[in-house]
């Protein structure tokens, strides 16, 4: 009953709103140049979805990309400054910097960088800069969130700092890392996005690329359909997320 | 009584910043294979002199002696601190593992020393998947299983029930007689303290001094309807009058 509600209820929700959309577009006869009505951009979507799934693969594989090449830093950065403050305070003003830097004021700089032959290494390097700060952040809190008292056994049975690290810090960092992973995930991917976007990814011709292209146009009904792959990527790739979060953390407790 | 003292703590005065003296000056001496209390009222420093006959922190003024060698002090918080990512025997093995035992033996001893705190066959759950008596019995465990000179234990039974507590409490005595570890045990429950203890030591409210000691006469392990017995009920009144004078010494 629950269960059936709260699938039903956003559903109704998300129902009235298309059906109020529809409904002002027809009997207002707003253009379709301008905005056009929900059953115009399921048809574009319908017709379009071969075009659109290549250029969501594209999008996904550059935040995913970005992704991996984030855990690799950021964890490694986060091992670095939790086992020397001196490390983490020499960090902590790179990683803010990091975190409010507009990632499209740095575009064109990377866009030089990655060279005029590799736009796609400036898209995955601007979508990285985006998802960086809550892995690192995630893993650094993590490292440091182990109880004090099994601290305090490890002190007592005379740890090396190596097994502190691998056996008490490493393990313990598992529920906040994920935390921030799942954050880093969707950032990864608005990320990407935005880098498509700024960045003009040349021949990977992304979501964003789309988007752009068919607004252009005018074809609205067009770009709204990629948006709205977008966004059916981004949920579904959240949910999957969410999923595995919730069996690691259920294999890190116990139950 | 406490000839071979297998530690002891001399004048020793512990203050922290910002809350000021928190022990001291306080004397202690452990000799080898006896159970002491330390009983006060809460803030009187009884956790911070287990630390320092532990080692995990030192005095500020004072000398904190210990003759065992490292891995031969476990302790027994509050709480059972059991890492939930690791199973019991993982959890029980780890003080072995640290210290440089293969695996294998480790694991070994760790499952034999799980089934000597009554938890045969549950080498393989979660600490999440263990009731809170269950836990605490793991903690032993593994306190246990370096077979320490010296066991220190802060409160361990205060966040259990009393029939769990009282079956504990015969438990910690039982795997006493067998391995013969000096126990110190802290507590604010002075039935719990005459019950487990060849001598109580009293401590007065923050910075706890020594207010006096009592000697619990009795055997060990208890035997059965010790509690009701005249020696109980004697000891127990003589400690009670003990912690109020203590108490109301320094208002």
């Amino acid at each position: 009953m629950r269960r059936s509600a709260a699938i039903l209820a956003p559903s109704l929700f998300i129902g009235v709103l298309l059906a109020i959309w529809e409904g002002a577009c027809r009997g207002l006869a707003v253009p379709a140049y301008f905005l056009p009505a929900p059953s115009a951009i399921a048809l574009a979507l319908a017709r379009n979805w071969p075009l659109l799934f290549v250029s969501a693969g594209r999008t996904l594989v550059t935040a995913l990309t970005a992704f991996a090449v984030v855990n690799v830093l950021a964890n490694a950065s986060a091992l670095a400054a939790a086992s020397n403050r001196i490390v983490e305070a020499s960090f902590r003003p790179l990683a803010v910097a990091l975190q409010v830097t507009p990632v499209v004021a740095l575009a064109p700089l990377f866009q030089v960088w990655a060279g005029i032959d590799h736009p796609e290494r400036a898209v995955v390097a601007l979508a990285s800069v985006v998802a960086f700060f809550p892995v690192y952040s995630g893993a650094l809190a993590g490292l440091g969130s182990a109880d004090p008292e099994l601290e305090r056994l490890f002190d007592l049975y005379g740890a090396n700092a190596w097994q502190r690290l691998t056996r008490l810090r490493i393990p313990s960092a598992v529920p906040h890392a994920l935390e921030g992973q799942k954050v880093a995930l969707g950032l990864s991917l608005v990320g990407a996005v935005i880098a498509e976007l700024v960045a003009g990814a040349g021949g990977e011709q992304g979501l964003a690329w789309r988007i752009t292209e068919a607004s252009h146009r005018l074809e609205m009904a067009k770009s709204l359909a990629a948006l709205v792959a977008l966004i059916l990527m981004g949920s579904v790739l959240h949910l999957a997320f969410e999923a595995l979060e919730r069996w690691a953390l259920a294999r890190w407790r116990g139950r | 009584m406490a000839d071979r003292a297998v530690a002891a703590l001399e004048a020793v005065e512990v203050d922290y910043p910002g809350r000021g003296r928190a022990l001291g000056p306080f004397d202690f001496r452990l000799g080898a294979g006896e159970i002491v209390a330390l009983v006060g009222p809460s803030g009187c420093g009884k956790s911070t002199a287990l630390r320092l006959l532990a080692g995990l922190e030192p005095p500020t003024r004072g000398r904190a002696v210990r003759a065992a060698g490292r891995g031969e002090t476990a302790v027994v918080f509050q709480s059972p601190t059991l890492a939930p990512w690791l199973s019991a025997a993982a959890n029980v093995a780890l003080p072995l593992e640290l210290a440089g035992a293969p695996r294998a033996s480790a694991r070994a001893r760790a499952i034999e020393a799980l089934a000597r705190v009554g938890l045969a066959g549950a080498q393989a759950a979660r600490p999440a998947q263990l009731s809170g008596g269950m836990a605490m019995r793991a903690a032993l465990a593994r306190a246990l299983v370096t077979a320490p000179k010296v066991l220190l234990l802060d409160e361990p039974f205060a966040a259990l029930d009393e029939i769990t507590r009282r079956q504990l409490a015969d438990d910690v005595l039982a795997l006493w007689a067998v391995q013969r570890p000096a126990i110190v045990f802290v507590t604010h429950n002075v039935e719990e303290a005459v019950y487990m203890a060849g001598r109580v030591v009293v401590m007065t409210p923050g910075p706890g001094r020594v207010a006096g000691a009592l000697a619990v006469e009795g055997p060990a392990p208890r035997p059965p309807g010790f509690r009701t017995s005249a020696a109980f009920r004697t000891a127990a009144e003589r400690l009670s009058q003990m912690l109020h004078a203590a108490m109301d010494g320094v208002r």
